[in-house]
């Protein structure tokens, strides 16, 4: 990771010196090995904060909606699952593609903290990884973990590689996985209905309201978001019932359909760890099935299966269990 | 049961009086027909519509009035665009008083005073108005200057001809946006009304009105050679609570439905500029 | 002082459950949050930190405040306070050190004249059982706001060790707690928890923010902190949510809501966040349109604003929980690093 930490700083460098980009969007190092923020740096002097390390889980892609709004041209560094979320916003005419300059990075894999802490013991003081092995030192010794079981939800079933076309990689890419990232989604729906609603009703009921999953989603990019226009009539802040709880998540599980790129990122960021991606991933299911398989993401045009009509759609009423009769 | 100052009264609207296109003043009263509680100009009440929501007003009506309250609303959003729709007998929920007042018992006693009001920004001054005129004795001069953007826009012009214009020692200065069949006065914004008038600078002057017109008309004031101690006015933010617990008109250390909503000039300088 | 085995814990819970309410961190869906007591929950008292703090105890995230109904063009105001004397006392069971502070912060403002009925209703039913920690993390700065982790306050302060649970009665209410329980405890431990306090302290001292400079967070900077250009950049990734503010122990912004239900409008209260893009939106107008403006607001509130207010009391207790949900990971010990360390005295 220090190799590509180190190509990445030498690509912003030379981008900022030879002014062809106003600013380059990446992530600046926090106060621990493991708290990095995304960042601006518009100068090569505040590169000197710049961090690509093993905790940059966060996809910068909805930042640039902002971005891509103001003086200049913005490079930004995506991983191979970002540049999905990145072609989608291209899409949706919310960022405006010109203005933009893409680096896309590798990734392998970014790790989670919290599950990294619930491993070891004391005080974390340095994370490395090698290969599948990642060693961590506390306050109270050495750990040796293994990655598949500290990386960050989004990471573990991922098979992404990097979808923006014309502009530069530093990437090696990783070589293909034989995972299944419907697994879950399938044990889900091995469930009797009993026992999904017990699962989703204690899940989402640790909800919190802090929006943290819808703001971050770079599907959800409404200017004005249905729950906090107060003219709307289902405007809220809190939930009435563990019913509303239900509804606020379904109901933006289904308005992100078809448009979501399975990013991850509700998931990552929800502090109270609802696997919110799981709502998300039974819909993309149920598209592959109903319409043929789909990936929202791969490209920045074309058609989309729920706002394109062809006669052989399935019927809604002949759907059964997310499968056409 | 203890008090909660969150559960408000039930009042019976008794009057509506429409003043201008988009402004409504409201008398209320309770459910047994008598005033609903005691409050000093420049104190605000929040007045709510059950189901549709609560909100800050400030209450119009003097304290020496005994029998009712009035608010002079404007229609500007889902709230007040419900309650213009009310009719006498509707009945309404009211809560208060809240905020600092004017110091009426204070170091407004014995001055000449200066009211300066720019459209719906009359409602709070009308309360303090009045209540001077009650103990008229109390206080020296007093001269009104009110602008809005036409004679239509002007709330409550009925009582300022009838009443304030022909007592003595009340000087009132109106003035209109821009010139209007039917309107002899004076034509004019209203800072600049005040500089023509070229007012005594040792007089305490109130101003309340939009920013553009604080902003300005201060301005005017201080180059006529006004101490910023001796102006004040009143700030207006969003509400939830009015007793200085939901946080949301915070500014700086304080809170304006607690600390004000009346401040003076001097005291603004010292928050930070985010009001 | 007063000690029961760490095995016998569950008798405890179950003594004081039967005839008080027990609130206790559980887990519950993989995460620890306070939650009521009941035979066969995953009690986890020696949780640093449960996510959401204990304060929704005492001020709820949602609560009904009252009930309207409309009988014609009669509107009757329905006090549901009066099913507060029907409420049992409870136990808030677990408590650490920072938390319990940030009641002290949230006391200052619910029952400040006006006092907050709701509020001081359920605080009043309260005894609150604190535990002092004995495995700090790297998050945790309570020691920077005066706090002293090993030695919380509370109506009863317990400690935790490998074996038991030592208990101290500091109160009225606490000593009322100990005589319903104490059939069930041996006397001892001042040893075992004085060595635990010496053992902490020393970890206490060594954390990564033990030494954070609050000099300049004084209200006479209150100017130039709120002016200051570096907001901009440090405010630059938040997201806007209210992650921040819902796990934060002393945040107490509320909204006032009314719904419409089938016997009547309800209006009820909800936390709040200044973080939120409505939070000042007013018909004509917002006083804070941008997000760094928000944020300012958010820390310029704990570290100046407040304390300009409350003597000094910051409304920061140092638990860390920002510092370790930020989903973008921006918290007050940035802030703090970055104005705090500019002192231009």
């Amino acid at each position: 990771m220090k190799e590509v930490e180190l190509k990445m700083l030498e690509r912003a460098k030379a981008l900022l010196e030879r002014g062809e980009v106003a600013r380059v969007i990446g992530w600046k190092k926090g106060d621990f090995c493991f708290d990095p923020t995304p960042a601006s740096f518009e100068s090569v002097d505040e590169l000197k904060d710049f961090t690509y390390d093993w905790f940059c889980g966060a996809n910068l892609s909805k930042y640039l909606i902002q971005m891509s709004k103001k003086d200049g041209k913005t490079a930004v560094f995506l991983k191979p699952c970002d540049t999905y979320s990145f072609n989608q916003l291209v899409k949706e005419h919310r960022i405006a593609r010109e203005k933009v300059y893409v680096i896309a990075v590798e990734c392998l894999g970014k790790l989670n903290i919290e599950a990294i802490k619930e491993k070891t013991d004391g005080i974390v003081e340095s994370v490395s990884v090698v290969d599948k092995d990642v060693k961590v030192v506390t306050t109270s010794g050495e750990f040796t973990l293994y990655k598949p079981e500290v990386v960050l939800s989004k990471c573990a079933v991922c098979n992404k590689t990097h979808q923006v076309k014309d502009e530069e990689i530093i990437i090696h890419e990783r070589p293909e996985r034989d995972v299944n990232r419907f697994e879950e989604v399938e044990k889900l729906e091995a469930m009797t209905a009993e026992e999904r609603f017990a699962f989703w009703k204690a899940q989402l009921s640790k909800c919190i309201r802090c929006n943290a999953c819808r703001n971050v989603c770079p599907a959800c990019s409404c200017i004005k978001c249905v729950f906090d226009n107060p003219q709307s009539g289902i405007a809220a802040k809190a939930n009435d019932s563990d019913f509303e709880e239900q509804l606020f998540h379904i109901i933006r599980a289904f308005h992100v359909s078809g448009r979501c790129t399975d990013c991850g990122e509700c998931s990552r960021v929800c502090p109270q760890n609802i696997p919110l991606h799981l709502l998300n991933r039974k819909f993309i299911k149920d598209i592959d099935n109903l319409y043929g398989e789909y990936q929202a993401g791969e490209t920045s045009d074309g058609k989309t299966p729920l706002t394109s009509y062809s006669e052989n759609d399935a019927e809604p009423t002949d759907v059964v269990n997310g499968e056409a009769k | 049961m203890i008090e909660e100052t969150l559960i408000p009264k039930v009042g019976v609207i008794t009057d509506v009086r429409k003043d201008t296109p988009d402004v409504k003043t409201f008398r209320v009263v309770g459910t047994d027909g008598k005033k609903l509680f005691q409050h000093m100009p420049g104190q605000c009440a929040m007045v709510s519509v059950p189901g549709v929501g609560e909100c800050m007003f400030s209450i119009t009506s003097s304290p020496t009035n005994e029998e009712y309250m009035e608010f002079s609303i404007k229609k500007c959003g889902c709230v007040t665009e419900v309650i213009h729709s009310l009719e006498v007998g509707a009945q309404i929920t009211v809560r208060g008083p809240y905020g600092k007042n004017f110091p009426v018992e204070g170091e407004f006693k014995g001055k000449d005073l200066l009211f300066i009001a720019g459209g719906i920004g009359l409602a709070p001054l009308r309360s303090v108005i009045n209540y001077v005129r009650h103990y008229r004795q109390n206080y020296g001069k007093v001269v009104i200057v009110y602008g809005a953007r036409s004679k239509d826009d002007l709330v409550d012009i009925n009582e300022i001809q009838t009443e304030w214009m022909n007592e003595e020692n009340i000087e009132v200065y109106l003035t209109i946006d821009r010139p209007q069949e039917g309107w002899d006065g004076h034509v004019g914004f209203v800072p600049a009304y005040v500089k023509e008038l070229g007012l005594d600078p040792n007089m305490t002057a109130v101003l309340c009105g939009p920013p553009i017109m604080i902003k300005f008309t201060l301005a005017g004031l201080l180059e006529l050679g006004f101490q910023k101690s001796n102006v004040f006015t009143t700030l207006e933010l969003r509400m939830k609570c009015g007793v200085g617990k939901c946080g949301r008109c915070n500014v700086g250390d304080k809170f304006v439905c607690k600390d004000g909503p009346v401040f003076r000039m001097t005291e603004l300088d010292e928050l930070p500029d985010e009001y | 002082m007063l000690k029961i085995a760490k095995e016998n814990l569950n008798a405890l819970y179950a003594k004081i459950n039967e005839t008080m309410g027990l609130f206790i961190p559980i887990k519950k869906a993989g995460e620890v949050n306070y939650h009521v007591w009941g035979e066969g929950k995953e009690v986890s008292i020696e949780t640093l930190k449960t996510v959401k703090s204990p304060k929704n105890m005492f001020f709820p995230q949602t609560e009904n405040m009252m009930k309207f109904k409309t009988d014609g063009k009669n509107l009757e105001i329905i006090d549901v306070r009066e099913s507060f004397n029907e409420r049992r006392s409870f136990v808030l069971f677990g408590v650490k050190a920072c938390d319990y502070k940030a009641i002290e912060v949230l006391d200052k403002v619910f029952l400040a004249d006006p006092v907050d009925s709701f509020y001081q209703d359920r605080r009043q039913r309260t005894t609150v059982v604190t535990l002092a920690c004995s495995k700090p993390e790297e998050s945790c700065f309570c020691g920077v706001f005066g706090i002293d982790a090993t030695a919380p306050q509370g109506d009863v302060t317990t400690w935790l060790d490998n074996e038991y649970l030592y208990w101290q009665a500091n109160t009225e209410k606490g000593e009322n707690l100990t005589t319903l329980v104490k059939e069930l405890m041996e006397n001892g431990g001042e040893t075992e928890v004085a060595a635990q306090q010496e053992a902490t302290k020393a970890v206490l001292a060594k954390l990564p923010f033990a030494a954070l400079d609050l000099s300049r967070f004084k209200p006479e900077n209150l100017n130039d902190l709120f002016n200051d250009p570096a907001w901009e950049e440090m405010s630059e990734a938040c997201l806007g949510c209210g992650t921040c503010t819902f796990v934060c122990p002393t945040c107490q912004c509320f909204d006032i809501r009314d719904f419409k239900t089938n016997e009547g409008v309800v209006r009820y209260r909800c936390w709040d966040s200044c973080m939120y893009s409505d939070f000042t939106l007013m018909a004509h107008g917002n006083s804070r349109t941008t997000q760094m403006q928000r944020f300012r607001q958010r820390f310029m509130h704990k570290l100046v604003y407040y304390p300009s207010q409350n003597d000094g009391l910051y409304s920061c207790v140092g638990c860390g929980r920002c510092v370790n949900k930020c989903p973008q990971r921006l918290n007050i010990v940035k802030v703090i690093k970055t104005l705090g360390g500019k002192n231009d005295d």
